[in-house]
């Protein structure tokens, strides 16, 4: 084990993956310059800068992945991903279908989401729900930097197109990552802490918020398993099923606003698969249907903290029997 | 590569009575609207023959004439139209997004620009695979007002991608005439805004387009520069069938259809004595036969069955 940023945890996968898969490319704005240590050790032809030019960013990606490369694109801020919607979901996401099968799209569109840098709604945008509503397209959204590093390698092996969210605060976190090969497969979700009194499911940077939260109500005597998703698309339906049958009661909290969203997408499955297991009603906390606000107070107020989640939980608990 | 000038008639004969097919099944019911690329025959055919057989094709909804050309099998198109599992995708394209891999078919877009935003990460593959082959990207002039087209030939060009732009200038971008949304004539003036060269050709004349397209492929695949070949064209059936052209001025359409690029290429060649009626005829026959066994597999042909729903969309 090594203490390492997401960030290095990020440029370690990328790196090797490149030496492990001649295939792997990047290119992105700005990559080549922000990524000099790849440009030296893999070359100009595999590490590239592009114009400022989203669209034809992400159709490259995707003509490439037709062709057997695996290119690895980064979009920087994920609000920018509107303007490449159409090679994403329209090409990425459909093209092996509508070909037979004929053509694979082994691609990763990596894009930072998340509040807490004050950057304000035009560089910060929650939008994972999205690209998980698209069919064709994965989408892994990790919380600590050995996950970062392990699904980001597995992302770039998995033949059908992966969106890779990072959110902006946690690339200055740091955490413990292994030394071994490392890759964690796609669709497992990480079961942070146990507990038998309610499941709180979450992802991202919220799910640091979540364990913040249980530890609080340890304190007031309830036991919260919090369960991390790492993967939105495929979902980890298995474990999440297997925790709210046990505690009976199920606490989901996103970043990203609540309609149409993984956290109503997780309480349906819940009320589907698991309905008889429920002492009370599904809970969700979520961010509101707003932009995202540029100032500090308010962007605060947007994010989930981990009073409000205990609340939350501690209101679930005592309702039902 | 060359082709002779029988060839090329054939092959725009062939692409002519599959659409005609096309648009009496659509008549009967009996397969969807298609976008038909008459009119554009020389255009399709003059170009697609100029390619190696190792060249890429990404092309657009009006894909017929390419398809055919290239050497698809008239029966797998026309089953694919029809929903067969027999198609070149099983049935899961259609006629709006054709990919034939065994034939380098990567892409046929209904989205428009689509193949202008792909190209140049095929183009990028075959270079770093240090390949000879060359890509060729099909699109109309409707496609030339997207931003794609703008963001692909930019970076074509600065990144010296193998891509032999073809832009089908007919005149139409769905039901609204070019004129109105752009106020330049030729498409292939943009290029210079690029750094690479454009050329327009009479897209009419299947001679001078594939003449044009063989020199235009030979420079691309030497210098590894994009280029922007322009065929001026016209399409003379409506956008999607069925399509009365009530909106089309009759003038304008009448001056083109006396331009009918397979009846020209007929005419120069008779008078000058370069092919024979008999020939014409006997060409004509074995088109009519091919049309008839195509019709034939197709109808024949399955449809998929429900379990293929929700096949291959995940590798
Ligand atoms: C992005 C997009 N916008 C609009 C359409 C609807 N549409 C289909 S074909 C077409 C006309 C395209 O014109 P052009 O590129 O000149 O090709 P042509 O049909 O003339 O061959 C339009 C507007 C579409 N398919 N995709």
């Amino acid at each position: 084990m090594t203490q390492m940023t997401v960030n290095d945890a990020i440029g370690r996968a990328l790196a090797e993956e490149m030496r492990r898969d001649s295939r792997v490319i990047m290119f992105g704005e700005g990559v080549a310059t922000k990524r000099q240590d790849l440009l030296k050790e893999f070359g100009a032809e595999r590490i590239r800068n592009t114009p400022l030019a989203e669209g034809v960013i992400a159709g490259t990606a995707v003509g490439a992945a037709a062709m057997g490369l695996r290119p690895v694109i980064d979009m920087l801020f994920a609000p920018f991903l509107c303007y490449a919607m159409d090679e994403i979901v329209n090409s990425a996401g459909k093209l092996r279908y509508v070909s037979g099968g004929q053509f694979s799209f082994p691609m990763v569109v990596m894009a930072m989401t998340g509040g807490g840098w004050g950057v304000g709604a035009q560089h910060n945008h929650n939008l994972e729900a999205w690209f998980a509503h698209a069919p064709g397209l994965k989408v892994v959204m990790p919380s600590t930097a050995d996950d970062f590093r392990g699904l980001l390698k597995s992302s770039i092996r998995d033949d059908n197109p992966v969106m890779f969210f990072t959110d902006m605060t946690l690339g200055y976190t740091p955490g413990e990552v292994s030394e071994a090969d490392g890759a964690i497969p796609l669709g497992q979700a990480a079961i942070r802490r146990a507990g038998k009194d309610l499941t709180i499911v979450s992802y991202s940077k919220a799910v640091h918020a979540c364990v913040a939260a249980a530890q609080q109500l340890e304190g007031m005597n309830v036991a919260a398993e919090v369960i991390d998703l790492r993967t939105i698309k495929p979902l980890d339906e298995a474990t999440l099923l297997a925790s709210v049958r046990k505690t009976g009661r199920l606490l989901v909290v996103t970043e990203a606003s609540g309609l149409c969203g993984v956290a109503a997408e997780v309480a349906a499955l819940a009320a589907e698969k698991a309905f008889g297991a429920l002492k009370a009603p599904v809970a969700r906390l979520t961010g509101p249907d707003a932009p995202t606000p540029s100032s500090h107070a308010l962007e605060q107020a947007y994010l989930p903290t981990a009073e409000g989640i205990a609340a939350a939980a501690k209101k679930l608990v005592s309702a039902g029997g | 590569m060359t082709t002779n000038d029988a060839e090329l008639l054939e092959a725009m004969m062939l692409t002519r009575a599959f659409e005609e097919q096309n648009r009496a099944l659509q008549a009967a019911g009996k397969a969807p609207g298609t976008c038909a690329s008459v009119g554009q025959e020389a255009a399709a055919v003059g170009v697609i023959k100029a390619l190696g057989k190792d060249d890429l094709i990404l092309t657009n909804h009006r894909s017929a004439g390419h398809l055919l050309a290239r050497g698809a099998e008239p029966g797998r198109v026309l089953a694919e139209i029809m929903g067969r599992s027999s198609g070149y995708c099983k049935g899961k394209s259609g006629s709006l997004h054709i990919s034939a891999k065994e034939l380098g078919v990567v892409l046929t877009s209904t989205i428009v620009g689509g193949e202008l935003s792909m190209a140049p990460g095929v183009a990028l593959a075959l270079s770093m695979q240090k390949s000879r082959a060359i890509v060729a990207c099909v699109f109309g002039d409707g496609a030339a007002c997207e931003g794609s087209f703008h963001e692909s030939l930019n970076l074509a060009a600065v990144w010296n991608l193998p891509i032999l732009y073809v832009c089908e200038n007919n005149q139409w971008q769905a039901y609204v005439h070019r004129r109105e949304t752009m106020l330049t004539e030729k498409i292939a003036a943009r290029a210079a805004a690029y750094g690479i060269k454009g050329i327009t050709v009479d897209g009419n004349d299947v001679q001078a387009v594939h003449a044009a397209a063989r020199e235009a492929a030979a420079e691309v695949r030497a210098t590894k520069k994009p280029i922007l070949l322009e065929t001026y064209t016209y399409r003379t059936w409506g956008h999607y069938e069925p399509d009365d052209q009530s909106y089309v001025d009759s003038k304008e359409l009448t001056e083109w259809r006396e331009r009918d690029p397979i009846e020209y290429l007929k005419g120069r060649l008779l008078a000058r004595r370069e092919i024979e009626t008999r020939e014409i005829e006997a060409i004509e026959t074995r088109v009519k036969q091919r049309i008839a066994d195509a019709l034939a597999f197709a109808s024949e042909s399955p449809f998929p069955s429900a379990a293929e729903l929700a096949t291959d969309v995940y590798a």
